[in-house]
Formats: C-alpha cells, structure tokens, sequence
C-alpha cells in the first residue's frame, strides 16, 4: 500500500487562533481512514485545508505525491479528491439526478458551442454522464428518487445524495464529513454497508465521524485531533487504549 | 393559448400549436399594421429586441445569480460599434454582417474585462459595481467628443447606415412580391430570426453542462466549487455570454434606429430589463419573453392614458410618458412583495423565493449538526 | 498651490456632505444588509421639501430673513423625509426581511424609481434654483476663495456626525442598535424591539439625508429631481471606501472621496495631456469603488465583507 493523501507538519491560523498545528497524517490507498476528536477540534478545518476551502498557513498536503495544499478547490476534487459536508450543501433546487450530474462536470468538457450545437460529441457525453449519474443514485439506493428536488429528498436521503454527487467526480479519495450525524441506527448500519462498497471499488476513505461505535468498527486506522493537535493515531484498538485519547476524547465525551 | 403550448397533449397537438405559432409569427406585422397602426410595428420591433436583451442578462441574472446592472454598457458597445463602421462619423460603411461579430466579441470580452474584477463579491456589491461599470461608460460616451471626436458626445451618431441584405435595403419602404414592407416590416423579421436564435441558444445553453454549472454556482457557491467547478471562469462565461447578446442587439438597434447617443443606454435601460426578468419569472425563458413584450407594450398602451385625460378632463394632467417609470418602481416593489417568483415562474425559482420545505430540511440539517 | 488648497477645500464642503449621506447607507447596512438605493432620493426629497417651503415664505413675505426661512425649510423637510423612510421601510422592506438576498436590493430600486418620478410629476424636470437669501461672505485662504457657506456645511456636518456618534455611543436606542447590528436574535432575546430599532435607524439616516439635500442643493444653488442618484451613489462609494457598516468609516469614506474627487477633477486635464477634462469628475467614485471592492472589500475602517456565497 503506498500513501494517498499525505499532511505534513500543516498550522492553520485564523488571526491569532490556532487552528491547526503542525498536524501530520497520511492515508494509504484502499483504506478506511477516521478522524475523530472533540468537538472544535479542528477536524472540519483539516477538511477545509485539504480540499483547497482554506488555504494552510505552514506545512504542505500532498495527493498521489503532487502538492495540493494552497490550490483552488476544483483543481483538488480533479486530481481525484471530493467530499461531502457536514451541513449538507445540496443544490437544493437542482433534482437529485441534476445534483449528480453538476459532480460529473469536472470529467466532462463540452463548454457553449457543444451546449448550442449539440454535436455527436457533446450528446455522446451527455448521455454517458447521465447513464453514470443515474447509474450512481442507484447505488447509493436512491435510483427512483432522480426527478425530486434536492431539497425535498429526507434527511437520510439527502446525505446519501451529497455521496452520490461526490463519487461522480470520479475521486480517488473520498472525505466524509460526519456521514451519519442524525441518523438513526438503522440508517447507520446501511451507511457502513455503504462504506464498505465503496472500499471494495477502490475508493480509499476518509471519515470524519463521532460515533465512535462506528468509526471503531468500520476504520483501518484512525487519528485524533485535540485543540487542533494530532494525539494519537493508529488502529482502532490501539487508539482506544491510548492515555491521551482517553483523557482528552474518551475522557470527556464518553463521561459526559 | 400558452397553456396549450406548454403542455400538448400529443404530438399531433404539439405540431399543430407550433405551426399556429409560426403563421401567426409570419404575418403578425400586417395584423398589427392593419388593426392598429404601422407605429405599433415599430413596437413590435423593440418588443424582439427586448427580449434578445432580457434574455441576455438572464444568462447572467437568472442563471447564474449575478446581479448586473451595468448590463447597458453592453447595448451600448454593440450600438456604437456599429455606429463607428457604418456611418458617416469615420467614412466608414462596412456590411451588417461583417459587423455583427465584431460588436458580439468586442462585447463579450468587455463582459469578460467587467466580470473578472467583481467576481470575489457577494450579489449585492456586484450590482452597485456593475452599475458603476454602466455609468463610467455612459459618462465616456458623454464626454469623448474631445479633444478627438469618438462619439460626439451628447449629440450622438446620426446617419447610421441601415441593414442591407441581398440587395434591399431595410431602411425604406419597398414593394416584394406585391406586399408593401415598410422599414418597420424589414426589421421585424430580422429580429424575429434573431430572437428566435436567441430562444434557441438560452434554451441549449440552460440544458447543458455548462447550464447546470451556472445552476450550482446560483445556488451554492462554495458546494460548486467543492464539486470541482471552476467558478471563476463560469461565472466569466455567463457574463461573457451575456454580454454577446447584449452587444447583438446593440447593433441591431443602431441599425434599427439610424442614430444612437448616451441618452439610450442609461441606468435605467440596465434597470428596465431587469424587472422585464423580475416581471416575468427569472431564469424562467416563456417567463422573460413575457415579461419583455409586456414592458414594452404596456408603455405604448399608456399613451392612449393621455387621450382618455384629454376627453375625461379636457386637458393632459399626467403625462403618460412620466408616469411610466413611476408605474415600473410600483411594479417592481409589488412583485417582489407579492410574487418575487415572477408571472411565469420556473419550478426552482418559485421555491426559491417562497423559502419553504427545501429550507426547513437544510435547517433541519444543521440542526442536527450542532446536536451531533 | 492655490488650485491644490482651492480643491482640498472644495473636496472637503463636498465631502461633509457625502458623508451625511454616507451614514444612512451604512447605518441601514450595518443592520439589515441591506443597500437602501432609495437614500439617494431621500436626500432629493429633502431637498424639494425645503426649497418648496421656502418659495411659500418668500411668496408670502419676500422680506423675511433668509437664514429664518431656510430653516423653517429644514424644520419641514426633516420630518418630512423622516416620515418617508419610516414608511418605506414599513412598505417595502420589512415584508421581505427572510426574502433572499436580491429581492429586497431589486425593491429598494423600485422605490428610488418611484421617489425620482414621484418627484418629477410634482415639481417639474426643470432645475429648481435656490434663492439668493443667505448671508454671503467671502475669504480668501492661503490664496483660494472660501465662502461663509462652505465654512457654515462643513461645520453643521461635523456636527451632525457628532451628534450621531454620541447617539450610537451613549443612549440607550445606540446601545440597541448596536447589538442588534451584532446579531438581530441575540438582541431579540435581550429584550430589544428590533422592529423600532430597525425603523429608528431608518428614520435618523433620512433627517441627516435631509439636511444633506438642502445643504447640496444651497451650495449648487440648485435642486432636481435627479440629484439624489448621483449623490446616492457617491456616499455609497464613500460608506464603502470607508467600511461599510462602520459609522466612523462612512465619515472618512465621505470626506476622503470629496477630496479625491476635487483633486481629481483639477488635475485630470493635467495627467492626460488634456485627453480628459474635469467633466470625469463623477467617474472618481465610481473608480474609487471599484479599486476598494477589488482589493480591500473590507473598506478602511470595517469589517470583512466580501464573498460569501
């Protein structure tokens, strides 16, 4: 296994708040990588720096061996990394189907003439993409759901459908901000299942994710992320009895 | 009859509609030339030019979600353009055709030069920074009659030449085939090929990648771009875009008109195309035609106003041409309160504006995502 | 030297005046988010107000004091115009207060449209001039012309945004309209009746808006009913350039473009070799807005604005 996504010694600073400092971490190909920590801890904005939202104050971020710290968001998620966000940011007037196909932009190149004429191209890859989107709500189980609105979909669905969205931008890598948040146990154990095909399609995964139930059973290896510091990493089960982690996460959410 | 149109019940139906359509298309400037008066072609006329116009800034507005009002800036490129190379002002005569593409580049890559520093911000600086944009030209146009004479200023261009295909030329009135064609009929179906072109590109254009990417960026920015969307240049795109059909019609108009000045292209021209998208259902295409023959009808209708003045009362109290804007402002307020989503809405836009289920389900969202 | 000193002290009567036009722009920003395009022709009305006034005392006494019939001008067109905006917010913005973002920018054009033609089917498109009855006294400074009238703007209007700054500093309707321009549910929550802050806040831009127009329209000797829109913009560049939403900000903003629009239109001949004339002048705002979204949104004084989705 060689290292996808590779996060050296990055510090985020928002004015005089540290955010992030020197966190470093690297998810191998194939893996099922978490990350969890407190609330605050800095997760999202790892996201955020990772995926070109924010750009990183010291350190650098490398996919695949190439530089993406400091790079626009779409020349990120073209290298072959997308993700969802934990406040679900559907198009919440597009359909479901449309969702997805926005996703298939980044693989597609048809620009104003293709879109005016229409030639032989232009619907050739139209109808790829559509085939592929449709191909992609039926496996996130939303294949009957393409017509509706984003923003009608049910809670569950609309997470399921900000999966679909990201996975048509054809990533290598998957981030997952809090994937299951809100949802029931039922729901949970379908999004697991859901994880774990992905895994078998050679999407390597990153996880952002508090049920800690989960992200035990379902992680290759995990970090911890406390004040914007890593304080731990490894498998779950060595994490789990890590001192530190107990203190700071286990400590303080599990007591609570 | 629109209903009809909009959703035919077969396909016999639906070919019968268009060819309804097209007939009444074909002959609507004798109808109207008979029924009411040869002036009213004229209104026709700007009636098709408008809706090249809203149409263009609906690639922008309703599309993409970028407020312009300097959209006028555009008209007026297209307008003096033409001007410059087909009339007396530099000796210079060069066909319609040959300047038509130059008028819709020139255009467009001013669209691109005006998009490009505004694009960092949020919809309502960008329509004070674009209606800046509109004014500094306007004031260029105004003023750059010396020490060279470029547009000779306020007085404005004269003697433009008018349109010539296959040797007629569109600026008088001319027997064919034993119909009289006024200067008004010529350019009626010139801009019916035009505005058909339009309808035909807006309706390709939403229907696209490129469509969906304007969209996405309307609706959520940040998700766009995290969705691997280029938003700098699609959103330079939709300006471009309408930006070339804005310098189309200016072109048509200054050929239409034979004389152009800074007095066309106000503020107000940038504003009265945006309500005829506002009036008529943003980002709707059935919707902003409506909304542009309206606006231009509805003030021709007022002037009868003045004759009912004058036989109710014996004199014109209110100038019907000064009550016009005053009655657009009232309009404007009017639907934004009552129905911001336009007369003909689009699905999306109607939900939109009527912030309801799709709302609550995203603060549903976050709800839980604070509680996670 | 003389044109320098003579166009500083131009930019800077011109300024105070955009200034006071300026905080109502950036008052009503700072809580609602809101550009108000109509403040532009609120100044315009109180300009007509007052000058319709002051035509009725003239009419009836032409010997009456001047300076006792501006200010009887004032006196009406203040509340006048207070009036106005209260009722514009109450109308057309209030109702779309959790509308999206460009309903209530596409309203407040609306109202601007019907204000300007409003004024225009009343008092004529024909300017109205503004009678000779203030005291004129004239001075010479470091070799440039000053007249007791630009001292007189430049003093009203200094104290003007005295008065405001004690306003939002002090009372307790400032200390209201502060938090709520912190967060209208938090203050909500506290106990402030947001919709009178709202209002109040509407209603305070519109008196100084009003002073601002008589004082305009005295210094050009002029009014129209298309005055308001140009100046409507500028102050607007102006609460920009200063930070809008930021009081003290829409201060400087203000007399900052007086003053480059006066040195602007002195010197532009001669940095163009001519090319350009002084009638450019209105272009500087509007360069001046354009060159501060594009490389400090933030404006000089405030807080970061920019792109946010």
């Amino acid at each position: 296994m060689a290292a996808l996504l590779s996060v050296n010694a990055v510090s985020k600073r928002f004015g005089g708040i540290v955010a992030l400092d020197d966190v470093t971490l690297t998810v191998q190909e194939g893996e099922i990588y978490g990350l969890i920590g407190p609330n605050g801890a800095g997760k999202t904005t790892l996201f955020n720096c990772m995926t070109g939202l924010y750009g990183v104050s010291r350190g650098e971020i490398m996919l695949d061996g190439k530089p993406i710290h400091n790079r626009k968001p779409h020349l990120i998620v073209e290298q072959g990394f997308a993700r969802t966000f934990q406040n679900i940011r559907l198009f919440a007037n597009m359909t479901a189907l449309e969702n997805v196909l926005v996703g298939r932009h980044v693989r597609t190149r048809a620009g104003v003439f293709g879109a005016v004429l229409r030639d032989a191209d232009t619907r050739a890859e139209e109808a790829a993409s559509r085939e592929r989107a449709r191909a992609l709500l039926d496996f996130v189980g939303l294949a009957n759901k393409g017509r509706t609105l984003a923003g009608h979909l049910a809670y569950g669905e609309q997470r399921r459908l900000e999966i679909a969205r990201a996975l048509a931008t054809e990533p290598r890598l998957l981030a997952l901000d809090e994937p299951v948040a809100g949802m029931n146990p039922a729901e949970r154990r379908q999004m697991a299942e859901l994880f774990l095909r992905l895994r078998a399609q050679g999407v390597t995964l990153l996880l952002i994710e508090h049920d800690v139930k989960l992200v035990m059973g379902l992680c290759d290896r995990v970090a911890v992320l406390d004040y914007g510091r890593k304080i731990a990493e490894g498998t779950p089960g060595a994490v789990r009895s890590d001192p530190a982690v107990i203190a700071a996460y286990l400590g303080t959410e599990a007591a609570a | 009859m629109l209903e009809f149109l909009r959703r035919p019940r077969t396909r016999a139906q639906a070919r019968a509609a268009i060819i309804l359509l097209a007939v009444l298309l074909a002959v609507l400037p004798f109808l109207v030339e008979a029924g009411l008066s040869r002036s009213w072609v004229r209104v026709l006329d700007f009636a098709l030019l408008y809706v090249i116009l809203a149409l263009g800034l609906n690639i922008v507005v309703g599309y993409a979600g970028l407020l312009d009002l300097g959209f006028v800036a555009f008209y007026a490129l297209g307008a003096y353009l033409y001007a410059w190379l087909a009339s007396p002002h530099f000796g210079l005569h060069l066909p319609f055709w040959a300047i038509l593409p130059l008028g819709a580049t020139l255009a467009g890559v001013f669209g691109v030069l005006l998009g490009a520093p505004t694009l960092r911000l949020r919809g309502d600086y960008l329509a004070i920074v674009t209606l800046g944009f509109g004014e500094i030209i306007r004031i260029f146009m105004n003023n750059l009659n010396a020490p060279v004479n470029i547009t000779n200023g306020p007085q404005g261009i004269n003697l433009i030449d008018p349109v010539t295909i296959a040797g007629i030329s569109f600026g008088k009135t001319q027997q064919l085939f034993g119909i009289t064609f006024s200067s008004a009929h010529f350019y009626y179906y010139l801009f019916l090929a035009f505005t058909l072109v339009t309808v035909f590109i807006a309706y390709r254009l939403q229907d696209s990648r490129i469509g969906r990417a304007w969209a996405a960026i309307r609706e959520d920015e940040v998700a766009a771009a995290a969705m691997g969307i280029n938003t700098r240049n699609i959103k330079l795109l939709a300006f471009a875009m309408g930006a070339v059909f804005g310098g189309v019609a200016g072109g048509l108009f200054a050929a239409f008109q034979g004389f152009i000045s800074p007095e066309s292209f106000t503020l107000w021209e940038s504003i009265l195309i945006l309500c005829m998208i506002v009036l008529g259902g943003m980002g709707h295409i059935p919707g902003v035609i409506l909304g542009a023959v309206l606006l231009t009808v509805l003030p021709e209708a007022l002037r009868y106003l003045g004759d009912w003045q004058r036989a109710a009362v014996g004199e014109v109290v209110v100038d019907p041409g000064d009550l016009r804007m005053l009655l657009f402002g009232v309009a404007l307020v009017l639907m934004m309160i009552y129905r911001p989503e336009g007369l003909i809405p689009s699905r999306q836009r109607k939900r939109e504006f009527h912030a309801e289920d799709g709302v609550a389900a995203q603060e549903q969202a976050s709800l839980y995502d604070s509680r996670a | 030297m003389e044109i320098f000193v003579q166009q500083l002290i131009n930019g800077l009567v011109l300024g105070s005046i955009y200034a006071l036009v300026a905080l109502g722009y950036t008052m009503v920003y700072g809580i609602l988010e809101l550009i108000n395009f109509a403040h532009g022709e609120v100044t315009m009305m109180g300009a007509m107000v007052a000058l319709t006034v002051i035509g009725l005392l003239l009419g009836l006494n032409p010997e009456l004091p001047g300076l006792l019939v501006v200010l009887a001008g004032v006196l009406i067109a203040v509340p006048a115009c207070m009036l106005l905006a209260f009722a514009i917010e109450k109308v057309a913005y209030r109702p779309l207060r959790r509308a999206p973002r460009l309903a209530p920018l596409i309203t407040a054009i609306g109202v601007s449209i019907v204000l300007q033609n409003a004024a225009m089917l009343i008092w004529g498109r024909q300017y109205i001039s503004f009678p000779q009855i203030l005291p004129q006294m004239s001075f010479t400074v470091l070799g440039a012309h000053v007249t007791s009238l630009q001292i007189f703007i430049v003093l009203l209007c200094m104290t003007m945004m005295a008065g405001l700054w004690w306003l939002v500093q002090k009372t307790r309707l400032g200390r209201a309209m502060r938090a709520t321009a912190q967060s209208k549910e938090v203050a909500m929550l506290m106990g402030v009746d947001i919709d009178r802050v709202i209002s109040a806040t509407f209603v305070i831009g519109a008196a100084l808006a009003a002073i601002a127009g008589v004082l305009v329209s005295a210094y050009y000797g002029l009014a129209h009913y298309y005055m308001g829109f140009m100046l409507g913009l500028k102050a607007f560049s102006a609460a920009v350039l200063g930070g809008i939403g930021n009081i003290a900000g829409a201060m400087l903003g203000g007399l900052l473009l007086g003053i480059i629009e006066a040195l602007g239109a002195g010197y532009i001949g001669d940095f163009t070799g001519g090319f350009l004339g002084s009638h450019y002048q209105d272009v500087f705002a509007f360069f001046v807005l354009i060159l501060v979204l594009v490389f400090r949104p933030s404006g000089l004084l405030g807080e970061r604005v920019a792109s946010r989705a």
